[in-house]
């Protein structure tokens, strides 16, 4: 655990100490100080869809436990940021990017990396809950297995401990059989959390999960959230800025000046929410445009 | 003012009131007199006379009426909803009457002895009790199922192409299974006359019909099963992808059992396709009078040939007896429609 962080800090020397020693305070934090693997760094990403340059080299190191909110207005490219970060990018026709995502510090777009072994590692919850419909709210949960080819010892201990993380266990719990689809939208959400749990990501991807959701949804997950933030990675998209201010440790700015998106600004959330460098940042979180 | 208020009455307010019914009906019956009076007077003849001048009466009074109550967008759309409603009785009409013929000439010949007996030992003129059509239902049993075996794979898996993998070709491939589609069925039946029956065979048999059939049946299922495929949302290929499955297994694991069901009507209505078809069967099935369970040798019955047969002889008891058949396939390709039909909604409702 201690080498591990150790290791980390190594990789992050070019960091602000005070960002360090609050990656460090949160990985102690780590119930039963289980390893939390390596984090995962954007090294000059950039995207196009169809030769439309959207995303202008972004560089962003994220933390072993920790969540990272990625904020700005629409089309700054903060979606097309993370659907890089799980080569869910190249998924979409006509998209091109260029850069290097690296993962445990193996760069995921080098050729010959399977590419489903790393979205198995980098999960990823989308916009709009998307439980499959053939399946029963159980089946749902073990999904990834299957897709994967994995095995699994004890399944319904897994189901449960994965209903259990996302908030959903004892609201579902007699009800396993029912189809997915008989949710409400924020137990639909809920359980698309705990069926990317089930496949042991390191790295959660959250392309806002709460947009959809009323505010008693959104508080569960963002609960949901901070649980499951003392075990893996989550990086999150929102246009909910107190919701950026609730659940992250650190925070990102993205802006499009009609151009591709850029990165502005980042830093620990409540220096980005309470002093901005930038005036553009400061300008959105307080609200003045956006 | 103490008054109790009386508890809401469950209602529908949004009805027409006893009045604006009546009115309704009044139109129709102003209509009707016009066309009598029209017809008595003029040199119109026909019944067709009077629906076409009840038909633009109706429209007209309507469109007077509803202008005069409500103005002209109102009476605009009287006018569209009249036209509507005729469209929808021209097209369904002649569905009825075939159903009404259909029936009124062929339940004579239906008997118990029909699904238990075949032709071999009935002669043209004998009485409708005996014989019976046996040998050409197992017979389009047969080779519809053999066909359905063969096209369900391609079919779906083709969609499937199109669909999910969508390579290069799937433009020309759809292309193709779009004309295919329109192939007229004796070209089919030509094609496999010559391409298996003559170089290979030498004699007729149920299987040549099936692979007909066959032909016939594959571009409409994988038509069906595109539409059915396509309608699967692109989120539920991507959470799949995106738990870590390979596109193989998302397809298999996800795409398709949402899309079940449609699947399934797709299916059937490939069945009903070729349920019917009469020229392939004519040139490579050879036609038995008994009941033959191999299909790969020697001639098989169909429905279809059946009546084709039976009106070729042309006898009173034989045109009866293409009149029960034809009601007996009418039967059959009606229950599948309905289930397809039924297990389409059913996913609607899901």
């Amino acid at each position: 655990m201690t080498t591990e962080n150790e290791d980390n800090m190594d990789k992050t020397t070019t960091k602000p100490s005070s960002l360090s020693d609050v990656a460090a305070a949160k990985q102690k934090k780590a119930p039963g100080g289980q390893s939390l693997g390596v984090g995962l760094e954007a090294r000059g990403v950039h995207a196009w869809f169809s030769g439309k340059h959207v995303l202008d080299g972004i560089s962003l190191d994220f933390w072993s436990g920790t969540v990272t909110a990625l904020i700005g207005p629409s089309g700054c490219g903060k979606s097309t940021f993370i659907r890089t970060l799980n080569r869910m990018h190249e998924f979409i026709p006509g998209a091109q990017m260029a850069g290097e995502v690296l993962l445990d510090g193996k760069d995921i777009y080098e050729s010959g990396t399977d590419v489903t072994k790393i979205r198995l590692k980098v999960g990823m919850v989308f916009q709009k809950p998307n439980p499959f419909p053939s399946m029963t709210i159980a089946e749902n949960v073990l999904s990834g297995l299957k897709l994967a080819e994995l095995k699994v010892a004890d399944k319904d201990a897994l189901l449960e401990d994965c209903l259990e993380r996302a908030g959903l266990w004892s609201e579902v719990k007699d009800r396993l059989n029912a189809h997915g689809g008989s949710l409400s939208g924020g137990q639909q959400q809920r359980l698309c959390i705990a069926r990317s749990l089930a496949v042991k990501p390191q790295v959660l991807l959250m392309d806002e999960p709460c947009s959809a959701l009323d505010p008693g949804s959104t508080l569960k997950i963002e609960e949901t959230i901070s649980h499951l933030s003392s075990s893996m990675t989550i990086i999150i998209v929102t246009h909910n800025m107190q919701q950026a201010a609730r659940v992250s440790d650190y925070t990102a700015f993205f802006l499009s000046d009609g151009g591709p998106g850029s990165m502005i600004e980042v830093g620990p959330t409540s220096e980005i929410f309470s002093r901005p460098r930038d005036t553009r940042t400061e300008n959105y979180v307080t609200g003045r445009f956006g | 003012m103490s008054t109790v208020i009386a508890s809401p009455k469950p209602g529908k307010p949004w009805l027409a009131t006893p009045k604006q019914r009546l009115l309704g009906v009044g139109v129709y019956l102003a209509a009707a007199l016009v066309s009598f009076t029209l017809v008595a007077v003029s040199p119109l003849k026909g019944k067709l006379a009077y629906f076409v001048v009840f038909f633009f009466a109706s429209l007209v009074i309507d469109f007077a009426l509803s202008y005069v109550q409500r103005g002209i967008a109102s009476a605009k759309d009287a006018v569209a909803r009249g036209l509507v409603s005729v469209g929808m009785t021209l097209a369904v009409l002649p569905i009825f009457s075939i159903l009404f013929e259909v029936v009124k000439r062929g339940y004579k010949g239906l008997s118990f002895g029909l699904f238990t007996h075949d032709m071999s030992l009935t002669s043209v003129n004998d009485p409708l009790g005996n014989g019976g059509l046996i040998h050409a239902i197992t017979g389009t049993i047969i080779m519809v199922l053999m066909a359905l075996i063969v096209a369900m794979p391609i079919g779906i898996l083709t969609a499937v192409y199109l669909t999910e993998i969508r390579g290069k070709f799937a433009v020309p491939i759809k292309f193709l299974v779009q004309a295919m589609s329109g192939v007229p069925s004796i070209v089919a039946g030509l094609f496999i006359l010559s391409a298996y029956v003559y170089p290979i065979t030498g004699s007729l048999s149920g299987f040549a019909g099936s692979l007909a059939l066959m032909i016939l049946m594959i571009p409409t299922i994988a038509r069906t099963s595109e539409e059915v495929l396509l309608l699967i949302p692109n989120d539920l290929r991507e959470a799949g992808v995106a738990l870590g499955g390979t596109q193989w297994r998302t397809v298999a694991l996800v795409v398709v059992p949402a899309a079940k069901s449609g699947l399934v009507t797709a299916l059937i209505l490939g069945i009903a396709r070729v349920a019917g078809e009469t020229a392939p069967l004519v040139l490579l099935t050879g036609g038995g009078e008994k009941v033959n369970p191999n299909p790969f040798s020697g001639p098989m019955g169909s429905l279809p040939l059946y009546i084709w047969k039976c009106f070729g002889q042309g006898t009173e008891q034989s045109i009866a007896r293409a009149w029960s058949g034809i009601l007996v396939l009418l039967v059959i390709v009606l229950a599948l429609f309905t289930m397809a039909r039924f297990l389409s909604e059913r996913k609607v409702a899901k």
